[in-house]
């Protein structure tokens, strides 16, 4: 047997057989995800594809998350028709104002090392941060494996990447994700799975992993993996339901390319309009003026990253600028609770910030706050394109939830380590 | 084999899905034929209405990155423009394409320009492109394996109704 990456064991272990990266394996998976954007033509294609029951309807689960809540009767006929298909079929329905759906998905202790999930949304692979290959499909994908518990895959060649040093001060998981997305490019990652390695992977806890692996879609990669360790299984301990299977690289696996970072010469990362891969350091980009923050979405949607926004926030002044709107979404109603147990989200209400029912929210421009004509964004999404929050003439910044703190204290896009001295 | 003559309109790199359709417009509706009055609305207000049926996208790098979404692949095809040729695509949107019975061809397109005469052929597993205009002959790399039985079975749609699973994989 030869030595393999994270991805080959992964798709051996589901395709029954040994598999190795160039080949096409047909796997089981263990989960299915669809969003309520993904899976009304999910069901479209499930009954032209003669689907008569789901191959395990407590693995199909469907979340409303993309438009939560609803905007207008089109939208809710949407969901009417997932809400109606999954109470026929069994299926597992997370509905407004639960969350996003991979987020639940770990949440609720189904995103176990060693599993495979196919999701119909592209940020699936964020979950690989729990030591599992997931990856995006779309909805026709998702109708064959609702039915056959089945996907194909090009078992995929991995990109090893190796992060080193020790971060500095406000230096946020989410400056290391758009430093990879520069360094790798737009479709660097293309067909293949970026498997983390390195002595800084212990001080990067889950959530700060969740936010790396979500990026690697910004560079086109098929999956994301983190290995297992103590931060895997403190995350897991109380949620896990059914048994994981840990999976870590031999050490002689072959990569198709090996990149290092070194996270203590990183500085904070911006990502100019309207490209994720448009990155450059944050000074670069100082003193732009900003209309918005939005603090949310399956990137920067999680407790830590509010708790991280608030504290720039207080480091830049403790005040919401002038002339600047800030925006607040949870990405579950998990996160939702954190943050109203902690205190947090009272202290962004006081500070009258826009709080919007949990969610994508503003990410893709489906639902709730939309920029206005010409308004600078800065947000702590992962998508900055053109038109991206519904309004073609904003322009987004991305970048980590520190920055974008300071940014709505300041009016401007504000080094979140410089911060200080504006009190 | 699949013969598609037409005329070349011309993308740049990194056309991402929410530029081929974007979401705030499928919120409301997931049908294509509506939707494809809002082709790539964003790159070019005007693309949509001056699309003639047979017409063939051509692109740079990337084609249909960032999101999975799938009615990026049936607007294209609603709009009467049954093959995309690229000099590489994102892999959720060269899945999708295949699942729907759009033929993607890789090849270098850096000499194609807006309006060239396009032939493009599927022959068994090997695409190729003549551009007429600019007197090239391209070919792609072979449509592999369970991709190939996809996409001649019509897509996936006829692929599962058929066998009710995934074929192991011809190897
Ligand atoms: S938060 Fe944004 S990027 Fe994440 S799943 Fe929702 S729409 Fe997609």
């Amino acid at each position: 047997m030869s030595a393999r990456t994270i991805s080959e064991k992964i798709l051996s272990a589901k395709a029954g057989r040994e598999v190795h990266a160039g080949e096409i394996a047909i796997c089981n998976v263990d989960h299915v995800l669809g969003t309520d954007a993904s899976s009304p033509m999910a069901i479209d294609y499930f009954e032209k594809m003669g689907g008569e029951r789901l191959f395990n309807p407590s693995r199909v689960h469907f979340a409303f998350d993309h438009y939560s809540p609803a905007a207008n009767a089109k939208t809710e006929a949407l969901h009417e028709r997932v809400r109606v298909f999954a109470k026929r079929y069994g299926a597992e329905l997370s509905d407004e104002g639960e969350g996003i759906s991979f987020q639940l998905l770990a949440e609720r202790g189904g995103a176990l090392p060693g599993s495979l999930i196919v999701g119909a949304d592209s940020h699936t692979v964020t979950i690989g941060a729990l030591n599992l290959f997931a990856t995006g499909v779309g909805s026709s994908d998702l109708a064959a494996a609702m039915i056959t518990g089945q996907a194909w895959l090009r078992v995929p060649e991995s990109i090893k990447v190796t992060l080193t040093g020790t971060r500095t001060a406000f230096l946020s998981a989410k400056d290391i994700a758009l430093a990879l997305v520069k360094l790798i490019g737009p479709e660097g990652a293309n067909y293949k799975t970026l498997e983390f390695h390195g002595s800084a992977l212990s001080a990067l806890s889950l959530e700060e992993r969740l936010v790396i692996c979500n990026l690697g879609v910004e560079m086109d990669a098929k999956a994301a993996i983190f290995p297992p360790d103590n931060a895997t299984n403190e995350y897991l301990a109380g949620r896990k339901v059914g048994l994981d299977a840990p999976v870590t690289a031999d050490v002689h696996a072959v990569y198709a390319r090996e990149v290092t970072l070194d996270l203590s010469r990183l500085s904070p990362r911006v990502s100019l309009p309207h490209a994720p891969d448009n990155v450059v350091p944050i000074d670069q980009a100082v003193g732009t003026p900003i209309q918005m923050v939005f603090l949310g979405t399956c990137t920067g949607g999680r407790a830590r990253d509010f708790h991280e926004a608030l504290a720039g926030l207080d480091r830049a002044g403790g005040k919401i600028a002038d002339g600047v709107q800030l925006v607040v979404t949870p990405a579950s109603r998990e996160v939702a609770e954190i943050l109203r147990g902690d205190g947090t989200l009272a202290a962004f209400e006081e500070l009258g910030a826009t709080i919007t029912a949990v969610g994508c929210g503003a990410c893709c421009g489906t639902s709730g706050v939309i920029p206005g004509d010409g308004m600078n964004v800065l947000s702590t999404a992962n998508r900055n394109f053109k038109a991206r929050m519904g309004n073609a003439t904003a322009s987004i910044y991305l970048a980590s939830p520190a920055a974008c703190g300071a940014a709505a204290a300041t009016g401007r896009i504000t080094d979140p380590r410089a911060a200080r001295v504006s009190r | 084999m699949i013969t598609l003559d037409g005329r070349a309109r011309r993308l740049g790199d990194n056309i991402n899905t929410d530029y081929i359709i974007a979401s705030t417009r499928k919120r409301e509706t997931i049908d294509e034929q509506v939707l494809k009055q809002w082709l790539l609305e964003t790159v070019d207000p005007a693309f949509a209405a001056s699309v003639r049926e047979g017409d063939i996208i051509v692109a740079g790098h990337n084609f249909g990155c960032g999101s999975a979404m799938e009615v990026a692949v049936t607007v294209i095809l609603a709009a009467g423009i049954k093959a995309v040729i690229a000099q590489s695509y994102s892999r959720t949107f060269y899945r999708n394409a295949i699942n729907n019975g759009l033929i993607p061809v890789q090849c270098d397109t850096a000499a194609f320009e807006e309006g060239d005469k396009l032939t493009v052929t599927l022959d068994g597993a090997n695409p190729s492109v003549v551009n007429h205009t600019r007197q090239l002959a391209l070919h792609g790399p072979p449509i592999s394996g369970i991709m190939l039985d996809i996409l001649a079975e019509g897509g996936l749609v006829p692929y599962i109704r058929e066998h009710h699973t995934f074929a192991p994989a011809k190897s």
